[in-house]
């Protein structure tokens, strides 16, 4: 139908776009952090003279600089560029709106933490401490003994279970193994922390605790971590190096040994790193399965011990009448000192990457 | 060392599919064997059944018989990686270990297998496949560094060094030099003359005037038509295939009529 007439005379396109001019209208330079400046400008002075809600102020503030800007820059520049300018204030904002409870809990953290984050709360347990001193030295080889046993558990288990699902699975069971492994990462941890107790109530009956169901349920949590992370590392191994490596006669377990895990072992380390980091502060699990202890006891397979969180947690929640403070600045600096331990724990992962990342250049 | 290897009737498949029908060639020791073709028509698969690497792609399998010296790879209880051992391979793109050095990825073929040999017999067994891959001389100087920091044409000879160091009867490549500029191309063509001396070398290529530069023997593949399996047109002298050919098909082939 259609198609003879556009055979006999193409007609000319669409105008869909309209002509766009080489050159148009500006902002000055500095006024967008101009309008901006001004509206936090204002949104502070609301917040300290006015009395208003910080939160509210800044919301507003961002709005405001939002609108302003658009209109203005839709007046001079043309809708294109106002739409731009709008695009990324709101970009913006969302970033920092994003960053601000970070920070927030960061400040927090170090500010109520330092206050009790002295050598007398290393060098000392609570035996004995019924108000004032005390510290949490031996929540912090506790929180290291049971993560480092569960980290001793899952990182063979998990690597192993995804070199298995990389290199040899396949069919149903594979893809079996990668689901029930996709819903371990979603499970609560507390779910964890009930299935070790049951489990170990089996073999010992009630009211077991002991440091290893611990590092038992952490390791619930932090296989399917390691699985994951251990898997994309082994997928972004290239086939050709495998290929290459068959192609000189070396059999299969040899290449998976020696060429594809020291190509990935950057990305694996630095997985597990982060998966370790990922469980060390898990206080629910260990509250049932581990308990807390006054004194030390360091050995995991033997009774309560205290753990960093767990400390935490009953010092606030035990935190009697009188001096109360106390046991709330212990509380913060026990937090302050897992947050240092989870970003210790990040930078040596970084730290490992780059030394274990395989070098182009010398 | 360098090894006849005879092809009867192999079939190729993927799975169902069967993606190279009915080959059977005899390749000469000592001598080079081209396989030119279109694209897709089953050179490289054809090229990797020789040295069973195609049975690494999940479900992928082979009927009919290559025999080395009389021998059948396919046959009951051979080990793949025996076979290996004895045909080397090279492939498109160059592929050197990135985490290990240049000494390393040379000698990465005992290395890698846990070979015991001692330092100076590695030393010298690097600096010869080195040496047959001319690349010594660019290299000699910066063997602990990484093999990935070499350029394109260099980590391709050092592929070949890898290949050889290992000292294969039969070295296969495909497409060696077709990530590669004209002066590389150019050293890795001069390679492959000398290493004919010692080697049974097969060479898949999309250069028709490499074929004619380097190889003794050429064979063409060709889809029998589009959806049929690939397979052999004809294979004859390389002089032969280029001047006069048997079949209609490789003539347009080479002549560039083909379309």
């Amino acid at each position: 139908m259609s198609t003879e007439t556009t055979l006999d005379k193409t007609p000319p396109p669409p105008d869909v776009l309209p002509p766009v001019p080489l050159s148009r209208g500006s902002l000055p330079r500095g006024a967008a952090p101009g309008v901006l400046l001004a509206f936090v400008v204002v949104a502070a002075a609301l917040w300290q003279l006015a009395d208003a809600n910080p939160a509210v102020c800044g919301i507003g503030a961002a709005l405001g600089y939002s609108v302003v800007i658009y209109a203005w820059s839709r007046a001079v520049e043309g809708p294109r560029g106002a739409f731009d300018r709008l695009v990324t204030a709101i970009v913006s904002s969302a970033f920092v709106l994003a960053l601000l409870p970070l920070v927030s809990v960061l400040t927090t953290v170090v500010d109520r933490g330092l206050e009790r984050f002295d050598s007398e709360f290393f060098n000392n347990s609570m035996l004995g401490v019924v108000n004032e001193g005390g510290g949490a030295s031996h929540a912090v080889t506790g929180t290291l003994i049971i993560t480092g046993i569960a980290a001793l558990m899952s990182v063979p288990i998990g690597m192993m279970t995804a070199i298995y699902l990389i290199e040899y699975g396949r069919g149903r069971l594979a893809r079996y193994i990668t689901f029930f492994v996709d819903v371990m990462t979603g499970i609560p941890s507390i779910v964890a922390g009930l299935f070790v107790y049951a489990l170990f109530e089996l073999f010992y009956g009630p009211g077991i605790r002991m440091g290893f169901m611990g590092s038992v349920a952490l390791s619930v949590l932090m296989i399917p971590v390691v699985v994951r992370s251990t898997e994309e590392m082994l997928k972004l191994v290239p086939n050709e190096l495998r290929e290459a490596s068959y192609a000189l006669a070396v059999p299969k377990w040899r290449t998976i040994l020696k060429v594809v895990l020291p190509t990935a072992i950057a990305g694996i380390a630095t997985g597990v790193t982060l998966a370790i980091a990922r469980v060390i502060g898990e206080t629910a699990p260990l509250l049932i399965t581990v308990g807390i202890t006054r004194g030390d006891n360091f050995d995991p397979f033997n009774e309560r011990m205290a753990t960093l969180s767990v400390y935490s947690y009953t010092q606030y929640q035990n935190a009697p009448g009188f001096a109360r403070e106390a046991f709330v600045d212990r509380a913060w600096a026990a937090a302050l000192t897992l947050i240092l331990i989870v970003m210790a724990l990040n930078l040596v992962a970084r730290l490992i990457a780059r030394l274990f990342a395989p070098k182009t250049r010398s | 060392m360098a090894k006849r290897i005879e092809v009867k009737g192999l079939d190729i498949y993927y799975d169902k599919f069967l993606a190279v029908q009915g080959v059977t060639m005899t390749i000469e020791p000592r001598s080079v064997t081209a396989l030119i073709g279109p694209s897709g028509c089953g050179k490289s698969t054809f090229l990797r059944t020789l040295n069973r690497m195609h049975e690494l792609v999940p479900k992928a399998r082979v009927e009919g018989k290559v025999l080395m010296d009389e021998q059948d790879l396919y046959g009951a209880g051979v080990d793949p990686v025996g076979v290996r051992r004895h045909i080397g391979m090279v492939f498109q793109r160059p592929n050197p270990f990135p985490t290990m050095s240049i000494y390393d990825n040379v000698a990465a073929g005992l290395k890698l297998n846990n070979k015991r040999i001692k330092k100076a017999d590695l030393d010298a067994l690097v600096e010869r496949s080195l040496r047959s891959a001319n690349l010594w001389e660019e290299v000699k100087d910066r063997l602990p560094k990484p093999g990935s920091g070499l350029s394109g044409g260099q980590q391709q000879r050092l592929c070949i060094a890898r290949a050889i160091a290992v000292a294969p009867d039969v070295l296969l490549m495909d497409e060696p030099c077709s990530a590669l500029d004209p002066i590389s191309t150019q050293a890795i063509e001069d390679l492959i003359t000398e290493l004919k001396e010692q080697y049974t070398i097969v060479i898949v290529t999309h250069n028709m005037q490499q074929a004619q530069r380097v190889s003794d023997v050429t064979g063409f593949f060709n889809l029998k038509a589009i959806g049929e399996p690939g397979g052999l047109v004809e294979i004859d002298t390389t002089t032969k295939i280029f001047t006069n050919p048997a079949n209609q098909s490789t003539e347009d082939y080479v002549s560039g009529r083909f379309g």
